[in-house]
């Protein structure tokens, strides 16, 4: 579905990414794991059309998106849940989901924002205040649940556990794979690689903007060099 | 008191002048963090443009309706030519560039009109209304009635539509608004052609009472800068209240003390604004969660 060919991308004259490339196949979850640092927001970035790259192709469903702009790609099919809880801070929770269906005004947009509210449903006990006056966990979901609002082939997470207690990373996760076992397909970036690639079908490892490991998110899992690099196991 | 409703009503008047110009300047800084200097000169543009296109000919709607679709397009080019191929310059850069647009429209307004003051006749009649001892102009409750329908104009776009809310969440947080698939450079076009709208018609309603000349954006931007500022910029609401203050303040001001100092009363009240509650009244205290 989503394939990445030799992506290279830089903030100004700093490369950050470095010929990077990555396939998600229809119906599967792959982590993207690796330190801070890594490049793995700035990928993100590249293939939602916020961040320019500077080479390589990225090709969605076979065609080819690298030069298109970002809210062409959300009408194609690809959402993003950014990093950092970015959503729309002086307007309603009910608001900001709206907005995610922004390219999706259709009859089904009743039944996802009854899907979103039934995914987290203190979204729905909170519609109706500004999503900045929520706790970051519910922000994380918002974000999550405006993505979803797209209705997308294709779903971008970035960080979505980020400083979340446990016991929310575990129900965020648990969301996480059901949307794959409904049919979404999930590109998933996180630094918790060992809670990440325990969900994914498949993992890669990007280290200082290159791609170093790949494969089986079993087999990574297992993998000693990872478990001492990555999973502090 | 009837000296009092007199000042009263032309503070009004004058004061929701200044109101829809600080509206104007609101939605341009909350969609792109832009203060345009130029934003009195769209009120210039409608003006201007009505009296001459009344003077060819036209019926007096006519002409204020091509006027204003005049300024839309003169605020839609002011972002095409000069706000967008400079994004991401600092703020200080981006007000001088507005400053420029602003000359420069100045420039081209003294040859495609003239320097002379002009007129427009009042609309319906120039007979005053007594009301309480004073008397208003019936092109006063044109001014103020205009400006109250695109208040409600503007509050029914941004919180009822879902354009409007694609303009709020722009400003909220760009990065998201991208990520949502919201066409950012539509929405800040859009911005610009509505603020620039909005400008003209003040202009359009104004130019009966006050007088306009190629020029005359200077004094509106100032103004309606100063009313923002007070309202606290940014904020619609904040705009509104900053404007008829700064109306109020300006005709009691040249009722009471001197009519010479007219014109000061609004940078005092910027000064004293800035040197007591610098976010203006409606700013508040900015609070984020991170």
């Amino acid at each position: 579905m989503l394939t990445v060919e030799g992506l290279s991308s830089a903030y100004g004259r700093i490369a950050v990414l470095h010929e990077v490339s990555l396939t998600v196949a229809q119906g599967e979850i792959v982590a993207l794991v690796g330190s801070n640092g890594a490049g793995k927001t700035t990928l993100l970035r590249t293939i939602s059309g916020v961040q320019p790259l500077t080479g390589g192709r990225i090709l969605f469903d076979g065609a080819r998106i690298e030069h298109m702009p970002a809210h062409a790609r959300v009408g194609l099919g690809i959402a993003q849940s950014p990093e950092g809880r970015q959503v729309f801070g002086p307007l309603s929770v009910e608001d900001n989901l709206r907005l995610g269906a922004f390219r999706r005004q259709d009859a089904g947009l009743a039944e996802r924002l009854a899907q979103a509210y039934a995914m987290f449903p203190i979204l729905r006990e909170k519609r109706a205040i500004p999503a900045m006056s929520l706790s970051g966990g519910q922000q994380q979901m918002l974000a999550i649940a405006r993505a979803l609002m797209a209705a997308p082939k294709l779903l971008l997470l970035d960080e979505p556990s980020l400083g979340l207690a446990p016991l929310l990373v575990d129900q965020i996760l648990n969301a996480v794979v059901s949307l794959r076992d409904r049919g979404m397909t999930i590109l998933l970036v996180e630094q918790n690689a060992s809670a990440a690639l325990a969900i994914a079908d498949r993992g890669y490892v990007l280290e200082t903007g290159r791609m170093v490991h790949q494969g089986a998110a079993q087999s990574l899992l297992a993998d000693p060099r990872m478990r001492a690099a990555y999973l502090g196991l | 008191m009837a000296e009092f409703l007199q000042l009263l009503f032309s503070g009004l008047t004058v004061g929701a002048v200044y109101a829809l110009v600080a509206l104007g300047f609101t939605l341009i800084y909350n969609a792109s963090d832009v203060i345009n200097f130029a934003q009195g000169d769209f009120v210039m543009i409608g003006g201007m443009g009505t009296v001459f296109l009344a003077a060819a000919g036209l019926s007096l709607p006519l002409a204020a309706f091509i006027a204003i679709l005049a300024a839309v397009a003169a605020g839609l080019l002011l972002h095409r030519l000069a706000i967008e191929p400079a994004r991401g310059a600092s703020p200080v850069a981006l007000i001088m560039i507005t400053i420029g647009a602003s000359i420069f429209i100045k420039g081209v307004a003294q040859i495609v009109f003239d320097k002379q003051f002009h007129s427009l006749p009042a609309f319906t009649g120039s007979d005053p209304i007594a009301l309480g001892g004073a008397t208003i102009l019936p092109q006063s409750l044109w001014v103020v009635g205009g400006a109250i329908v695109l208040f409600i104009a503007l509050y029914l776009f941004l919180e009822r539509t879902l354009l409007g809310k694609a303009v709020l969440a722009t400003a909220a947080n760009r990065l998201a608004a991208r990520l949502v698939g919201i066409n950012v450079k539509v929405i800040l076009a859009l911005a610009f052609g509505v603020s620039a709208a909005i400008g003209a018609i003040a202009g359009v309603l104004v130019t009966p009472i006050t007088l306009t000349r190629y020029d005359i954006g200077t004094l509106f931007a100032l103004k309606g800068f100063a009313a923002a500022m007070v309202g606290g910029m940014g904020h619609p609401l904040g705009a509104v209240v900053g404007g008829i203050l700064i109306g109020l303040m300006e005709a009691f001001g040249a009722g009471y003390i001197s009519s010479t100092y007219k014109d000061g009363v609004a940078f005092l009240a910027i000064l004293l604004v800035l040197f007591f509650m610098p976010r203006g009244l409606f700013g508040g205290g900015s609070v984020e969660r991170v």
